[in-house]
């Protein structure tokens, strides 16, 4: 590493940037997207008193004796045989379509999933990095205004399909996205009033410790109702079920989607769970602490030379927000997708009055604290 | 018939009480599928239905208890089958002979067509050998449409033998050689 030590700092921010962006997108997100898909296979599957995908087979793993069947039971290659199959499968343009937004369209919507992991801290410290891409200082305000263009790349895909199905799922999309944007920055406010900062890694550190000895000092406990109103919020934001109007394939064919094939289509799925894995980290940033755990001291920052608790910590960050996914997926089997005016009635007639009724409250507490 | 609309209380009206149903309702499943009961699923190619009595599978040709063919070439079935999907070659005048005693013939082939065929059991019906039945199988595979026409040699070894109750051409021959009726083969 002495080559890199000469370097002037600037270079070195730049490459260790990259470095971080190539390992969190490809060694992580883009895997996690993959796994996902499956994990919502195989636990609807175990829902619905299924099996789920146990047929994929690779021809050398899979001949381990014990493990290997075990692994194809569990459906672990799946993931690769469905991207193998989006990338073989004929990508079809029909000819009514506009087809400059058809083609931009998946990807402006995948995009946004990405950028919005920069400010995200997956973890305290590993050598001298931080574990976070870009440090910002009104972290939460940049991934706001970046997750609100996601739902360009749906109406986009509703417009460029030129036909009725995609269009009316386009429409949903936006005025569903518009009115739980509203309650989900809104929720968002009365957190940020008990931390005091906009930065994420400060919320993160406002969360270390324990109130009365066992209770951690997560904000999930402090706002409950904030985060009762985000967790809304982000099934909405993501199109998950019951939120799912857009794509709603019983009434809309495919929703947005319905004219895509092949790999563009696969661009619009991974967005999904790309959406629905940075919602994740987003709640597990804001509400249940992010890397830290409230035990053996693992809620502070690890030393430059602890290797082992940096590591831990993103395991931990990890683990929470696998368990948030989950949480996602389960749900999906529960509750019947909303009707277009209960969906709005819920975001503007309850949720809006709930987080503002939210704010005041933690205003009032906050100032007869201070006084 | 009116149903009265009872009015929800606030407990119910707050929603929570039921989503907290649910999630106990879809995690019992996913425990009860994980842990106690196992999947209902039936994993087709290595477990498969055993069909009820009476069910109308694919029809094969039978051969009797001494291994011969029990089919006379009378091609009823033949006549009387809706999709016309049998095809039977008789062996004509100088043909070859039953293989067995005192019967007057076989057929020379005995095609069913399987992608034609309805399952109706007409032919089972009609026969008046009991040379064809409705067997089993109900899952009939093949990779081209030749494949799918079964010939005699092969409806006979998918059929097997049945036990023949009645015996008919083994009782005609004992009459024929009672009443001294020749000629008649032995």
């Amino acid at each position: 590493m002495d080559w890199f030590n000469h370097l002037n700092p600037d270079l070195q921010f730049v490459l260790l940037s990259a470095v971080k962006v190539l390992a969190v997108l490809f060694l992580a997100l883009l895997p996690m997207v993959a796994y996902s898909v499956l994990a919502e296979r195989k636990i609807s599957a175990w829902i619905q008193d299924r099996v789920g995908p146990n047929r994929v087979a690779l021809p050398l793993l899979s001949g381990i004796p014990f493990l290997g069947s075990f692994l194809t039971r569990l459906g672990i290659w799946q993931p690769i045989a469905d991207g193998v199959k989006s990338f073989l499968k004929e990508d079809f343009t029909p000819d009514h379509v506009r087809k400059i937004y058809f083609w931009l369209a998946p990807a402006i919507t995948l995009i946004p999933a990405f950028l919005t992991v920069a400010v995200i801290p997956f973890g305290s410290t590993l050598g001298a990095q931080k574990m976070v891409i870009a440090d910002l200082n009104v972290g939460i305000l940049y991934s706001f205004g970046i997750v609100s263009l996601g739902v360009y790349g749906i109406v986009l895909a509703g417009y460029a399909s030129n036909s009725k199905y995609p269009f009316l799922g386009g429409i949903r999309s936006s005025a569903q996205m518009i009115s739980y944007e509203i309650a989900m920055g809104m929720s968002v406010v009365s957190v940020f009033m008990l931390v005091g900062d906009l930065n994420l890694s400060k919320v993160i550190e406002y969360q270390a410790g324990t109130t009365l000895g066992f209770i951690p000092n997560w904000l999930v406990f402090k706002q409950p109702v904030a985060f009762v109103i985000f967790l809304v919020a982000a099934f909405a934001e993501t199109n998950r079920l019951p939120f799912d109007l857009p794509e709603s394939e019983t009434e809309l064919v495919g929703g947005y989607n319905t004219e895509y094939s092949s790999m563009k289509f696969a661009l619009f799925f991974m967005g999904e769970y790309a959406n629905m894995i940075v919602s994740s980290a987003m709640m597990v940033t804001l509400f249940f602490g992010g890397w830290t755990l409230p035990f053996f001291g693992l809620d502070q920052r690890a030393e430059s030379a602890q290797w082992l608790t940096g590591l831990a910590h993103i395991g931990i960050f990890v683990a929470k927000m696998l368990v948030l996914m989950v949480v996602f997926i389960w749900v999906r089997w529960m509750l019947p997708r909303f009707r277009y005016d209960q969906l709005m009635d819920l975001g503007w007639r309850r949720f809006i009055p709930l987080a503002l009724a939210n704010i005041l409250a933690t205003a009032v507490v906050l100032f007869l604290l201070n006084k | 018939m009116i149903v009265k609309r009872e009015k929800l209380n606030f407990w119910e009206r707050l929603y929570l009480p039921a989503l907290a149903g649910g999630l106990k309702v879809t995690a019992t499943h996913l425990v009860n599928t994980l842990f106690k009961r196992g999947a209902v699923t039936m994993e087709y190619p290595e477990q498969k239905w055993t069909v009820p009595e009476g069910y109308r599978g694919a029809p094969y040709l039978v051969k009797d208890q001494d291994g011969a063919t029990k089919c006379v070439s009378c091609q009823l079935c033949e006549f009387v089958c809706p999709p016309k999907a049998i095809k039977i070659t008789p062996p004509g005048l100088a043909g070859q002979t039953a293989d067995r005693a005192n019967a007057e013939k076989m057929p020379l082939e005995f095609e069913i067509n399987m992608l034609r065929c309805i399952f109706c059991g007409f032919c089972q019906e009609v026969c008046p050998e009991e040379a064809i039945f409705l067997m089993k199988d109900y899952s009939l595979t093949g990779t081209n449409r030749a494949e799918m026409i079964y010939n005699k040699e092969k409806l006979l070894e998918l059929g097997g033998v049945h036990h023949d109750q009645i015996k008919k051409w083994e009782h005609k021959l004992d009459e024929a050689k009672e009443q001294e009726m020749f000629p008649v083969k032995d």
